[in-house]
């Protein structure tokens, strides 16, 4: 376990290098120089100069990539060019409402899936069955952004259960925050939802038709029993891959969400550091995304490993 | 009273009929065989006692196990009887066992399901069921994963479940099926054994008249759904009156009627062959592991031959068989057909290749479900420098099909519409049609039922005959390469042991894995 | 019982009776009909439309469904129906060439990288292909989109690329699983060489994976090209485009719900009838894993 634990930790590594370079050179490869887009086109040459020599942008390459790595693993993420403060501070605030959503939607979306699956394939054929494949089957159908112009329609303008958007800050309190979450994280829970329940059920449907499920029928356990005991968790390692996927769909996915519904998330950040070609933001955000998607593969990887014990011993 | 009783048991699923007015009774202590091919039924009889049926199944009659109707109790009661009352072991214990609970676990769960008893308590009695199936704490700890043990361990574990709690009946189904014969004689002692020791009924299920004749005190011949034949063992081998017993029976012993041809001149020559394997490495900086899969193998295939090659799974006959076919490089040693080297510097010599070919063990694989017969055929002519186009190529096919049997107009099907033994026959033909000197035959027959084996071995007797044709026969089935070959090799662990002519082998065996092989292979008794 | 699970990959029916089995299976029919409806909607559109999409009609600005204009009319008074019809041209284009930008380049890598199993070639593209996966696609996407300028051809590019490892990855283990078939070993003993295998006998059993995968794809792209469009980064104005529809009805959300619910209904269908013309075509395809999924 201990074998396998590190060379997923060596792998984690590798892969966070590569994708530093990735995003590194395919920022440095865009049009434009952020100083004379900064200064606006009156801008003196050495002004200019000045201002570039100040966001260290005169290096070589090799240079820059290693400052700007080097700055993040110190918590440095450098200066934002058209805001001029630590571009650290700006994520942090921002990480703030993304992380929280994308978290509470993973929850709510697991928590409808486990049960809507497990129920669907203990009663294959059955109405509920029926039920959950149709209504999962317009879940995944349905765009999420769609979905939450309809949920603000009907339970912020409607009913007014909910406010229409906006974020009024952890500071006014924990529950005004997370209601404020909530249709944000429905609308994104309700289509991951419907993809999780149907892998659940296919991948149990599949352990169910294993020859030990049949072994331990023979033993004497109900159907019930041999679904708990036996197909669940051998059922869970397609599952928990779905889940890894999911999370970081929930964290990108949010930016579309967020302009729903008009919360100052990561989304709201990347948009206008595009906008404003504040480029060393972009490249922090992207490199933070990925550094989640990689460390919940990880943290996947590392959950196979804790359900079925064959990986354990391989390296 | 009998311990289980079956009367007039019939089985629909869906609007298939799967048996018919099936009837067997099985006393304590008693052994009953049930025989049967492919799609006889035997496996679904042994899943209504259990009453662990596909959906839509409905079963009519009465199956009665000590007192209790199967077919009328309500589903809590049957799980309150499967495990308890009646054990079952089934063919594939590779996945028979749940991957990732350990073996102790899932021992003792079929006491915990059963009774009360405290976690400590199953565990205990799980060491114990596991000791009684031979597999010793020091070696095999409750705390084992299924992964870590081999195929006839696996199936120990198995047995150990299903008699855990001393049931009144044993049901196994091809308990032996996909093991080695050495580890499928030591398997059927223990159930032997067990059997004897509790006084269990036990329902033993086989396609191998010779397995089921070496235990059972009564044998039921089953075909299409039906019972045709029943009787004691192994009084009932001299005295089988229904035509199908009779011709199951002949087609078990069945001997192909062939002569050698065989001249003095080597076809196939193999000296000191070595191929090794680099495992892949375990740590990241460790030397990777190397495995000596064939270690300096030598011998002669003289030009009409029919040589065997025999050896259980893992002793590198595969290996071999890939070496001589040109398809891997061997790294020492070298294999001449006729003098020229197999491979020439290190790219397969298509001038040797193309007289030889090779028929596979599955005939459902073997073919490329997208193409038509004669497209399928046709490929060794890849091998050719200019194939035979338009007419002659008409020809070739049409010759290839009739040599084994099948009509030309064959060609035009797909794959999908023949049946085992029929495509094992293109498979042959495809190897016929670029006329080879040698074919190799690896495991040829091994997928096949008796009858269809039979019929194949007899076809492989007419084309060597017709054709001059060389065979090395590569199979784990002693009784099948004891009647095809003139000469034989054992094979164990990557190397040959023994070798000579057929008979000699096997009636004087010298070396003494060649003699628990052929101690182990279970033989038909000697009446005629 | 004794074998329920066998392989999905081979077809076992002849082809001829696949027409029968289809039309007899209500989720391929539904599916179809639905996704034609649309196609054919696309078609029409480079022909007929209602009314311009173009033209301005103030005075008929905002109106609800009406018998001149069935899906009522947006805030410059352009008839839904007709934008509609014009957006499903964009929607449909840009999803069927993303799929095909992922199959031209994800199936042949695939093929390769199964062919030579083990090898460093094999291990770049996996590796390359987990690279790609670990980007979220949609902050890609907008990358793209944003730094060469939203447009519908970067937005395919953008949808295309993701489905490059999508299309290499099924390939491979798909080509993988029929490698170890005996017919791919009675083609070696053939004489024949990796690539003439991978064309001959392995592609043409991996197809039935492909399309099955395709139609999944495709409705992904779909949803994809809506949310880029939403944000402001797919096709530009004036081409209508679902997304952007949706986007500029969400302020008069309260007053003209119309606005909003057409072109969200119109994705909405055109991706269910494709998820369902992929359920249809697995279980045609494998009926040993019917209603599995």
């Amino acid at each position: 376990m201990l074998r396998y634990t590190l060379t997923r930790l060596l792998s984690l590594a590798i892969s966070l290098a590569v994708a530093s370079v990735v995003i590194f050179l395919a920022i440095e490869i865009l049009p434009g120089d952020p100083a004379a887009f900064m200064l606006g086109v009156n801008a003196q040459e050495d002004t200019l100069a000045a201002l570039r020599d100040q966001l260290g942008l005169n290096g070589t390459l090799w240079e820059r990539y290693v400052s700007w790595v080097g700055g993040m693993l110190t918590g440095d993420f450098g200066t934002s060019y058209t805001y001029r403060t630590p571009v650290a501070g700006m994520i942090a605030d921002r990480l703030w409402i993304s992380l929280p959503l994308a978290i509470y939607a993973l929850l709510l979306s697991t928590l409808i899936a486990f049960p809507a699956g497990i129920w669907a394939a203990s009663r294959r054929g059955s109405a509920a069955d029926v039920g959950v494949m149709g209504t999962t089957q317009l879940g995944v159908a349905i765009p999420n952004f769609w979905f939450a112009m309809l949920l603000v329609v009907v339970f912020a303008i409607n009913l007014q259960w909910f406010s229409a958007g906006g974020f009024p800050g952890w500071d006014e309190g924990f529950w005004l925050s997370i209601k404020s979450l909530t249709l944000p994280a429905i609308a994104l829970a309700l289509p991951q939802a419907s993809i999780l329940a149907r892998v659940m059920r296919s991948a149990l449907l599949d352990t169910l038709s294993e020859d030990f499920v049949r072994t331990a029928r023979a033993k004497g356990l109900s159907r019930r029993q041999a679904l708990w005991r036996h197909a669940l968790r051998n059922a869970l390692i397609p599952v928990l891959t779905i889940i890894g996927l999911q999370f970081s769909f929930l964290l990108a996915g949010g930016i579309i969400i967020e302009n729903v519904f008009y919360l100052p998330g990561l989304g709201r950040l990347i948009f206008q550091a595009i906008s404003a070609r504040d480029m060393i933001v972009v490249e922090s955000v992207v490199m933070l995304l990925v550094f989640a998607v990689i460390l919940v593969n990880f943290l996947v990887e590392i959950a196979y490993a804790l359900v079925d014990p064959r990986l354990r011993h391989r390296a | 009273m009998s311990l289980l009783s079956i009367e007039g048991l019939s089985l629909e699923i869906g609007r298939h009929t799967i048996l018919r007015d099936v009837s067997l009774s099985v006393d304590p202590g008693q052994i009953v065989g049930v025989i049967g091919e492919s799609g006889s039924g035997k496996s679904m009889t042994a899943f209504s006692v259990m009453q662990l049926l596909p959906d839509g199944a409905r079963a009519h009659g009465s199956v009665m196990l000590s007192g209790h109707d199967m077919l009328a109790l309500p589903e809590a009661q049957l799980c309150r009887l499967r495990g308890n009352e009646v054990g079952m072991v089934f063919q594939e214990p590779m996945t028979a066992l749940n991957p990732i609970r350990t073996i102790g676990d899932q021992v003792a769960e079929t006491i915990l399901i059963h009774e009360r008893a405290s976690k400590s308590e199953a565990m205990m009695r799980a060491r114990e069921a596991l000791n009684r199936v031979e597999l010793p704490e020091d070696r095999f700890p409750l705390t084992r994963y299924p992964h870590e043990l081999s195929g006839g361990q696996r199936q120990r574990v198995v047995i150990a479940m299903a008699i855990a709690l001393r049931p009144s009946l044993l049901i196994a189904d091809e308990p032996t099926t996909a093991l080695d014969v050495t580890t499928q004689a030591q398997i059927l002692d223990l159930l032997k054994r067990l059997v004897r020791e509790d006084g269990m009924g036990m329902l033993m299920i086989s396609h191998d008249l010779a397995v089921v004749a070496d235990m059972a005190d009564e044998i039921v011949i089953m075909r299409h759904g039906e019972v045709v034949e029943r009787g004691t063992c192994p009084a009932i081998f001299g005295q089988l009156r229904h035509p199908y017993s009779i011709s199951l029976l002949e087609a078990s012993t069945h001997a192909p009627d062939r002569q050698a041809h065989t001249e003095e001149a080597p076809l196939l020559r193999v000296r000191d062959v070595v191929r090794t394997y680099t495992l892949p490495r375990n740590t990241l900086f460790g030397a990777p592991g190397r495995v000596e899969a064939v270690r300096g193998v030598s011998f002669d295939l003289k030009r009409g031959e029919s040589l065997g090659l025999v050896g259980e799974s893992g002793c590198g006959k595969s290996t071999l068989t890939r070496a001589i076919l040109g398809l891997e490089e061997v790294q020492d040693g070298e294999i001449l057909l006729d003098g020229e080297p197999v491979f020439t510097g290190h790219a397969p010599n298509r001038a040797v290749r193309r007289r030889m070919q090779v028929v596979f063990q599955d005939p459902y694989g073997s073919f490329n479900p997208r193409h038509r017969v004669d497209r399928l055929i046709c490929e060794p002519f890849h091998l050719l420098d200019a194939p035979p186009r338009g007419e002659a190529r008409d020809a070739a096919i049409a010759e290839a099909l009739t040599s084994v049997g099948l009509a030309a107009s064959d060609r035009y099907k797909f794959i999908h519409e023949f049946s085992g033994g029929q495509r094992q026959r293109i498979a042959i033909a495809r190897a016929l049609i670029i006329k080879p000197e040698l074919i190799l035959l690896d495991e040829a027959v091994s997928a096949l039922d008796v009858q269809v084996r039979a019929q194949i071995l007899d076809l492989l007797a007419d084309l060597g005959r017709r054709f001059g044709l060389s065979y090395l026969f590569i199979s784990h089935d002693l009784s099948v390469v004891r009647v095809i070959t003139d000469r034989c090799l054992v094979m164990k662990a990557g190397e040959i042991v023994e070798q000579g002519p057929t008979e000699r082998v096997f009636s004087d065996p010298q070396h003494p894995y060649t003699r628990q092989l052929i101690a182990a292979a279970p033989d038909l008794p000697e009446i005629a | 019982m004794t074998d329920l699970r066998a392989d999905s990959l081979p077809p076992q029916g002849a082809p001829v009776r696949l027409w029968g089995r289809a039309l007899r299976s209500r989720n391929l029919v539904v599916g179809a009909l639905l996704t034609l409806v649309f196609v054919l909607a696309a078609v029409l559109s480079f022909l007929w439309t209602p009314y311009e999409v173009t033209g301005l009609d103030i005075a008929n600005k905002i109106k609800p469904p009406s018998w001149r204009n069935p899906l009522g009319t947006d805030h410059f008074g352009r008839d839904i129906l007709s934008m509609i019809m014009v957006g499903a041209r964009v929607s449909i284009a840009v999803a069927v060439v993303a799929v095909g930008i992922g199959m031209i380049f994800g199936v042949p890598l695939g093929l390769l990288a199964a062919a030579r199993k083990g090898s460093l070639l094999d291990e770049v593209i996996m590796r390359a292909n987990d690279l790609v996966f670990a980007f979220p696609s949609l902050v890609i996407a907008i990358l793209i989109t944003a730094t060469f300028g939203p447009s519908a051809v970067n937005a395919i590019i953008a949808i295309g690329i993701f489905n490059i490892p999508v299309f290499a990855r099924l390939t491979r283990s798909g080509a993988l699983t029929l490698w170890q078939r005996d017919y791919i070993l009675a083609a070696r003993v053939a004489g024949k060489g990796a690539a003439r295998i991978s064309v001959e006998h392995i592609l043409p059993n991996v197809t039935n994976l492909l399309i099955v995968q395709g139609t999944i794809q495709f409705s992904l792209g779909i949803l994809a090209e809506a949310g880029l469009s939403y944000v402001g980064l797919g096709a530009q104005p004036p081409t209508p485009s679902w997304g952007r529809m949706l986007a500029e009805s969400q302020t008069m959300i309260s007053f003209a719900p119309h606005m909003a619910l057409f072109p969200g209904l119109a994705i909405l269908l055109t991706v269910l009838g494709l998820n369902l013309m992929g359920d249809g075509l697995r279980d045609l395809f494998d009926p040993k894993l019917r209603g599995r999924t």
